[in-house]
């Protein structure tokens, strides 16, 4: 077990070995080789990239240089990313056969490798991280750590602090300063609904004395978030620190985590951060030196969305079915095994530590008036930059997808933004500069939700968008209360008779009553929002909705039955890229002559339209 | 039929019955262990075989009935085995907008299978999955461990022909 000094000197004597990952100017001779480990550049062969790397050092015999796996940039759609310190230069796109010249050039002879750097979105080249438009408006506090320590390493973690926020609070503070610190701080539910957070610690704790327990909500079942899987990847110890921290303040000695096992990666990390903590004494009995115990079990969750519900997700660490339960009582009062339980999200945990160390006078200074903090956006769908992004309370839609992401690719316009994933609403381009908030979200009948941001071009049909949600939602309804499992098949015939002409104008009617009916009956939160991608396109895509019952048509064609995928003659010069490119053979036509689609063979995948160089193919 | 597979010598049932109850071991009888088992017999057979089940439920004595309810409940436990590929399209929003419907679409048609369904031969499966997180390389769709990003519907065409060459 380590003593409070014993880790002090850790963190002085690893700290001043990673100066070089965050001092541009860091002395010394050594060099850092750093390769994003997340899920997205793991997909891209990132794990390869880092064996050649190794397998390239070792041969070469060269010294002074270290790789590095760590945590999700961020700029996801570039990667792999690998990014050499203390120059703190970017290379994005790389391959496996990219390592041996990058090695000869940059570390050998100090060269950088041009072709290797990334170009913004306006062409220019990019040395640096920090110069992308990408992370100009961004301010990291969750992320902090992502990207600059290997997650793997307790050591590095400690020496940027880890582990100080806890030291402090067990050793100078009470446990209600505590939960005041976190109640001034502002902070609200990351997770999307966003309940004060100190004020939920301050229910838990006022129940009476006796088994307690915390639980961490990282089963991300929105499609398209990703923030809570890449701070895990990234950053795993400062969510378990914070579950102490919170553990501390409400009196409990026994922590959950909830985590999905469709994220392996992140499973694998928290199972290496919590052994790493139970070997430095920092898991388990006396901690530091104090009277404190407190551990820490990982809970996988199997694929239900519901369980992101809090009462849901109690069930199924119970063992049972993911079925929520009936509030009140709440979990604060009534939890796990009926004890007094705190459930907060992943991302809500990572503010903990930043809080605890800097205060929540500076937490509160970031952010608007009703919502503090930064929140992290998985951002997605048509946008130039895919990835996460941190970014202060109060920042527009448009600053997110334009400054940040680079706006919409191939020329498309912007349609619609999605927030809030299933549960949340599609926000159209007249409220681009709303600053986002619980309460903005909120009133122009989207939610924060967990942070998926999903930007939509105009070849998207906002209907078949509602359809989408909806056949989500009603596969993963639980099926406990009549409103949410009958009304949301409902809705979903309804929408599917639109979409495939045969919708009449009474049914708009129809959807619209049951909508709100599910919405105001239902037991939980998932019934409770999922009509919310309905309704918020109905509200802001009225025409769209009346052309498919009024006029049987389309118009962003992509209601199969409601359209037709031609080649305009007079466009065609006969290149034959589509012909080949149809995956069906629907395409006819002898070179340098007009081609036609035989539309009894087309499955309609538009692959043509995407390659026909003249844009002759709508 | 219970009995006709205990009594069955050198059969399957009766290898994973031994697999599973040894497997159940390393768990407390907490009824709270539930998922984490089912989970290690899901990554393990591919399936959560009926002997298995029966195992499970005299071990922790609950009803077969309560065991299968929570199998059936989850969707990443299923009760058939898949393919020996098997192919899964994800479904999240981000993959979605970018077409990924019609990826499920080709492959469905080309396997002659839905989604959830085996081949006759056992060699391919469907899924749908719901984000398996590498937004970056929408639209997605993977292999088995594999993961195929920026796909279109020509690539995964080629990709299942590839792997309809192998054995």
């Amino acid at each position: 077990m380590k003593s409070i000094n014993e880790i002090e000197e850790i963190r002085k004597k690893k700290r001043e070995e990673l100066d070089l990952r965050v001092n541009i100017q860091a002395k010394g001779i050594e060099k850092h080789i750093l390769v994003c480990h997340g899920t997205g550049c793991t997909s891209s062969k990132s794990v390869d990239i880092i064996h050649k790397f190794r397998k390239i050092i070792e041969e070469k015999n060269i010294k002074n240089v270290r790789v590095i796996q760590t945590g999700c940039f961020g700029l996801c759609s570039k990667g792999p990313i690998v990014i050499i310190r203390p120059e703190d230069i970017f290379y994005s796109m790389v391959t496996p056969n990219d390592c041996e010249e990058i090695i000869n050039n940059h570390i050998i002879k100090g060269e950088i490798v041009e072709r290797l750097l990334c170009k913004d979105i306006d062409g220019t080249e990019v040395k640096r991280l920090d110069e992308l438009n990408f992370y100009k408006k961004q301010q990291r506090i969750a992320l902090k750590n992502c990207g600059v320590i290997d997650p793997e390493n307790i050591d590095e973690y400690i020496a940027f602090d880890g582990f100080k926020a806890l030291e402090k609070v067990l050793t100078t503070m009470s446990r209600d300063e505590v939960i005041q610190e976190i109640s001034d701080s502002g902070l609200r539910g990351r997770g999307g609904a966003g309940f004060p957070t100190g004020k939920k610690w301050s229910f838990v704790k006022l129940e009476p004395e006796g088994q307690k327990y915390v639980v961490c909500n990282a089963d991300e079942g929105d499609p398209g978030a990703f923030m809570d899987r890449s701070i895990l990847e990234g950053d795993p110890h400062s969510v378990i620190e914070a579950m102490m921290i919170a553990g501390y303040a409400i009196g409990a000695d026994k922590g959950y985590i909830y985590v999905r096992a469709e994220y392996p990666i992140a499973v694998h990390r928290l199972e290496i951060a919590i052994n790493q903590e139970r070997e430095y004494g920092l898991l388990g009995k006396n901690i530091l030196g104090t009277n404190f115990n407190f551990d820490v079990e990982i809970r996988l969750g199997a694929g239900a969305f519901v369980c992101g519900e809090e009462t849901a997700l109690l069930e199924s660490i119970e063992g049972k079915r993911g079925q929520p339960r009936v509030k009140p009582p709440y979990p604060a009062h009534s939890g796990l095994w009926g004890k007094p339980t705190l459930i907060n999200n992943v991302e809500t945990y990572a503010n903990i530590t930043r809080i605890i160390l800097n205060g929540a006078k500076w937490y509160a200074g970031i952010g608007t008036k009703t919502s503090k903090g930064t929140k992290v956006f998985a951002l997605g769908g048509n946008v130039n930059n895919v990835g996460l992004v941190e970014v202060p309370m109060g920042t527009t839609l448009r600053e997110i997808i334009y400054d940040i992401g680079g706006g919409i690719p191939n020329g498309r316009k912007f349609k619609a933004a999605q927030t809030g994933g299933p549960s949340g609403g599609c926000i159209p381009k007249e409220y681009l500069d709303t600053p986002i908030d619980y309460e903005s979200l909120n009133s122009i009948g989207s939610m924060m939700g967990s942070g998926g941001l999903i930007v939509i071009d105009d070849t998207k049909c906002m209907v078949n968008l509602a359809k989408f949600y909806l056949d989500f939602t009603v596969s993963e309804s639980c099926g406990k209360c009549t409103p949410c499992r009958i009304g949301t098949k409902r809705m979903l015939e309804i929408l599917e008779k639109i979409c495939n002409g045969k919708g009449k104008l009474e049914d708009l009617d129809n959807l619209n009553k049951i909508a709100n009916t599910v919405k105001n009956a239902s037991v939980c939160g998932l019934g409770q929002t999922a009509p919310n991608p309905v309704l918020s396109t109905m509200k802001y895509f009225e025409e769209e909705y009346k052309d498919h019952v009024l006029n049987y048509e389309c118009k962003a064609k992509e209601c199969k039955s409601l359209t037709k995928i031609e080649i305009n003659p007079e466009i065609c010069r006969g290149c034959g890229l589509c012909k080949k490119a149809c995956p069906v053979s629907a395409i006819e036509g002898e070179p340098g002559k007009k081609h036609h689609i035989i539309q009894d063979k087309c499955i309609k995948c538009r692959t043509c339209m995407q390659k026909c160089p003249f844009k002759a193919i709508n | 039929m219970h009995e006709k597979q205990l009594n069955c010598d050198n059969c399957m049932e009766k290898n994973v019955k031994n697999e599973v109850e040894n497997m159940l071991k390393n768990y407390t009888k907490e009824k709270d262990n539930l998922i984490k088992i089912l989970n290690e017999i899901q990554t393990k057979y591919g399936y959560i075989p009926q002997i298995a089940q029966m195992a499970v439920s005299n071990y922790l004595d609950m009803p077969l009935a309560e065991i299968y309810g929570v199998i059936t409940f989850y969707s990443r436990f299923t009760l058939k085995p898949k393919g020996k590929y098997n192919v899964s399209v994800c479904l999240g929003t981000a993959c979605f907008v970018k077409g990924s419907k019609e990826l499920l679409e080709r492959a469905k048609s080309k396997l002659g299978i839905e989604a959830g369904e085996t081949t006759k031969d056992g060699k391919f499966s469907i899924d749908e999955t719901r984000c398996v997180g590498a937004c970056g390389l929408a639209p997605v769709f993977t292999i088995n461990n594999e993961v195929y990003g920026k796909a279109t519907v020509k690539k995964i065409d080629e990709v299942i022909e590839e792997y309809m060459q192998k054995d």
